[in-house]
């Protein structure tokens, strides 16, 4: 059923919203109602104004993290052994909230991720390599997908060859099974069970300079943290860490590709590299998050309900016209940008300066190997949507 | 001019210290701290202003 109001009806899943979200935030955001509803997809707030979206992620105790999925989850993962396993920090609230990410936090620090830089440089020419003698290849399924998956099993400890079945696993929670239980349910199934055994393994043989072996080790208040939330954060980081850096990586190589003025620009002036990548990542915010309604309550004019799901529509905070200027426009050295790409307030993005390491180095490497690329035709370039905005086909020649 | 980051405001974006490597920096749980106590040398109060401006958490105060 084809979308009439984007006011009452909007939806996120949409082929055409899928493909360029902006013209219907905008309608919404400018209307008199910038937070819209729709009753799709077991129904949903979609804040668009900056000002507004921030707001809900400051107030954490009406907009809880209970689920955080722009769906819900299939009523079964309730139940069974992993019941209890959620996606901590991402899925917890204050007070336990405070320590689940205290404990993750120091293996994110742009100090402690530098030493990413190196191996995801190899990487990056290993997989240029491949395609570079053809003057063609897919900027998001040759390069972008294949990135940040690999990243991810090196922090984690668990092997790179394995990155395929990851990324399918990925791909069945934030993609295909949004829309469909089944697939969600199995392929959250897959990835518990796959970390229940590398839990095994690290109790059996502890490894040294290990993420899962220090976690499991790790005390709280004199007391050794539950395995389920160990399993937890092992969940989230491959969850979280592989679609969305991906999208954001294959949405910049899709933004240079249509504009030959900024791969100069950063030619030019290497300087430009750490702001040119804040602007890339404003404007092609790949997240969208959820909150959900602790206890009824008007939130700007919307009577919102116990149990009601916001949407946390950080693309769109990011278009904002309040805000930024010009914001549809990519300005690679634009002085204020208080982007939202990586959320705001105490659940901001705990994996974002390992983002932006794998999304600069990803775009210096392929611009100093491919300095001049084009589409192969605009039509062909397909997006996923709905959690994580990106392409998932992108020919390019050069 | 001084700068100093608003207690318990910062939740660890970053963005200062992408806009001004010289001023701010990271603690071992990547908040932002101030590496410059006191008055900031006149050629980095631009981008001083610029870290200030790339908050998103609006964090951060410049005293002049």
């Amino acid at each position: 059923m084809s979308v009439t109001d984007p006011l009452t009806d909007y939806d996120i899943f949409d082929r055409d919203y899928v493909l360029d979200p902006f013209p219907v935030q905008e309608a919404i955001r400018e209307s008199g109602c910038p937070i819209a509803h729709t009753e799709r997809w077991g129904g949903s707030w979609l804040p668009t104004r900056y000002e507004d979206v921030v707001a809900l992620a400051q107030e954490y105790e009406t907009f809880t993290s209970r689920q955080i999925l722009v769906t819900a989850p299939p009523p079964q993962q309730a139940e069974g052994a992993y019941a209890g396993v959620a996606a901590p920090p991402i899925s917890s609230d204050p007070p336990e909230h405070h320590w689940h990410r205290r404990l993750i936090l120091p293996f994110f620090a742009p100090q402690a991720v530098a030493k990413y830089e190196e191996g995801t440089r190899d990487l990056c020419n290993q997989l240029i390599d491949r395609f570079v003698e053809s003057g063609e290849g897919d900027a998001a399924a040759d390069y972008a997908q294949q990135i940040p998956v690999r990243v991810i099993a090196t922090m984690l400890g668990v092997p790179t060859d394995l990155s395929d079945t990851f990324t399918g696993w990925v791909r069945g929670v934030l993609e295909a099974g949004l829309t469909d239980p089944k697939i969600r349910l199995e392929s959250r199934m897959k990835i518990l069970d796959y970390f229940k055994e590398q839990i095994e393994d690290r109790k059996a043989n502890p490894r040294e300079n290990d993420l899962i072996t220090t976690l499991l080790n790790s005390e709280v208040d004199g007391q050794k943290v539950p395995e389920e939330y160990v399993h937890g954060v092992c969940n989230l980081m491959l969850v979280a860490g592989v679609d969305t850096t991906w999208s954001a990586i294959g949405a910049s190589l899709w933004h240079l590709a249509q504009h030959p003025e900024h791969r100069r620009q950063l030619r030019e002036n290497p300087d430009l590299w750490p702001m040119a990548i804040e602007e890339l990542l404003r404007a092609y915010a790949p997240v969208t998050m959820a909150r959900l309604v602790d206890h009824d309550v008007e939130f700007q004019g919307c009577p919102m309900k116990a149990g009601d799901r916001v949407l946390m529509a950080f693309p769109a905070a990011n278009r904002d016209p309040r805000q930024f200027e010009n914001p549809d426009e990519v300005i690679l050295d634009r002085e204020h940008n208080r982007h939202v790409a990586f959320g705001a307030g105490i659940h901001r993005c705990a994996g974002s300066n390992l983002a932006r390491l794998e999304l600069r180095v990803a775009l210096q490497t392929w611009l100093a190997r491919i300095p001049e690329f084009e589409l192969v035709d605009p039509e062909s370039v397909t997006w996923a949507g709905g959690q994580v905005r990106g392409p998932r086909i992108c020919k390019v020649r050069f | 001019m001084k700068v100093r980051v608003n207690d318990g405001a910062c939740h660890g974006h970053q963005m200062c210290a992408i806009a001004a490597p010289e001023v701010f920096g990271s603690d071992d749980y990547g908040n932002a701290v101030v590496l410059i106590e006191g008055d900031l040398p006149a050629d980095l109060e631009a981008k001083a202003r610029r870290a200030e401006g790339n908050c998103p958490e609006r964090a951060i105060t410049i005293e002049e």
